[in-house]
């Protein structure tokens, strides 16, 4: 079956990253642009689903152009994408955007401190660049 | 992360809903109040097949916290082949607090919070269950 590739909105599937701070980041991020920056333009799905859930789960990379975001360089969501759903478009990972940011220390799994919230809203300017990226490259395809 | 806890505590991504976040949330608590007993994992691991991750699992009880019928916790530490002491549904904690209406996934709010108190109260029971 061929599907109907939508050309209005983006998936963002980040990492979870319970266990380091990297990861609470991701997911800061992530939903800083679907809430905040691109609230029209983008999707997102838990991506332990693409194992629990079914085939409409693992379809999403399909249906979706899709960015992961990542919090370790072991790029579990990019992989799992990748091996589950389809390949995505971009991916992004925390740990190369915290290098940019010598002075702050990445402490916190819970509540991000103020300094912490500028890597946050660093990494989802970044997701919104390539969001822009995507849908201007696909509105010049069907335009 | 304790390299030597007796319990893994595996929170759902939970990136969708107001209750993931509480889920993990509560994981977090269960933490802080037993440090030497419990520790969490990326779930991300497991739907990647990390070595690592699939060893601890196995050799270590679990208990899963999910946020959503969908089970992802629980599921993904069954598929891969995790021992589940036990699963914590944070719809079932909130069904028995009824009043709580727990917002926000970037920041919960005091309903979101307290509702992740209980959540975390529950599991607690369960290890102390367990490790007496």
């Amino acid at each position: 079956m061929k599907m109907a590739l939508p050309t209005t909105e983006v998936g963002i599937i980040s990492c979870s990253g319970e266990e380091i701070p990297e990861g609470t980041v991701a997911l800061v991020a992530t939903r800083l642009v679907l809430e905040k920056l691109r609230p029209d333009k983008t999707v997102t799905i838990c991506l332990p689903l693409f194992l629990a859930g079914d085939r409409n789960e693992r379809d999403f990379a399909k249906v979706f152009p899709t960015i992961t975001v990542d919090g370790c360089d072991k790029r579990c969501a990019q992989v799992a994408t990748s091996n589950l759903s389809g390949r995505p478009a971009y991916s992004i990972v925390v740990s190369d955007i915290v290098k940019k940011y010598p002075a702050i220390k990445l402490k916190s799994l819970e509540r991000l401190s103020e300094d912490e919230m500028k890597i946050a809203r660093a990494v989802a300017e970044e997701i919104a660049a390539k969001v822009d990226a995507i849908l201007k490259g696909r509105s010049a395809k069907t335009g | 992360m304790n390299e030597d806890a007796k319990v893994v505590v595996i929170p759902c991504s939970g990136i969708g809903k107001a209750l993931g976040k509480v889920s993990r949330t509560a994981a977090y608590k269960v933490i802080e109040e037993k440090p030497k007993t419990a520790r969490t994992l990326c779930l991300a691991l497991l739907t990647v097949g990390d070595e690592e991750a699939g060893k601890l699992i196995s050799s270590t009880p679990c208990i899963a916290i999910d946020g959503c019928p969908n089970q992802c916790s629980a599921k993904n530490v069954l598929m891969s082949g995790g021992k589940l002491l036990a699963e914590v549904m944070v719809t079932d904690v909130l069904r028995n607090n009824r009043g709580l209406k727990p917002q926000g996934v970037i920041e919960l709010n005091e309903d979101g919070l307290r509702l992740a108190d209980l959540v975390a109260r529950e599991v607690v029971e369960r290890i102390n269950g367990m490790v007496k």
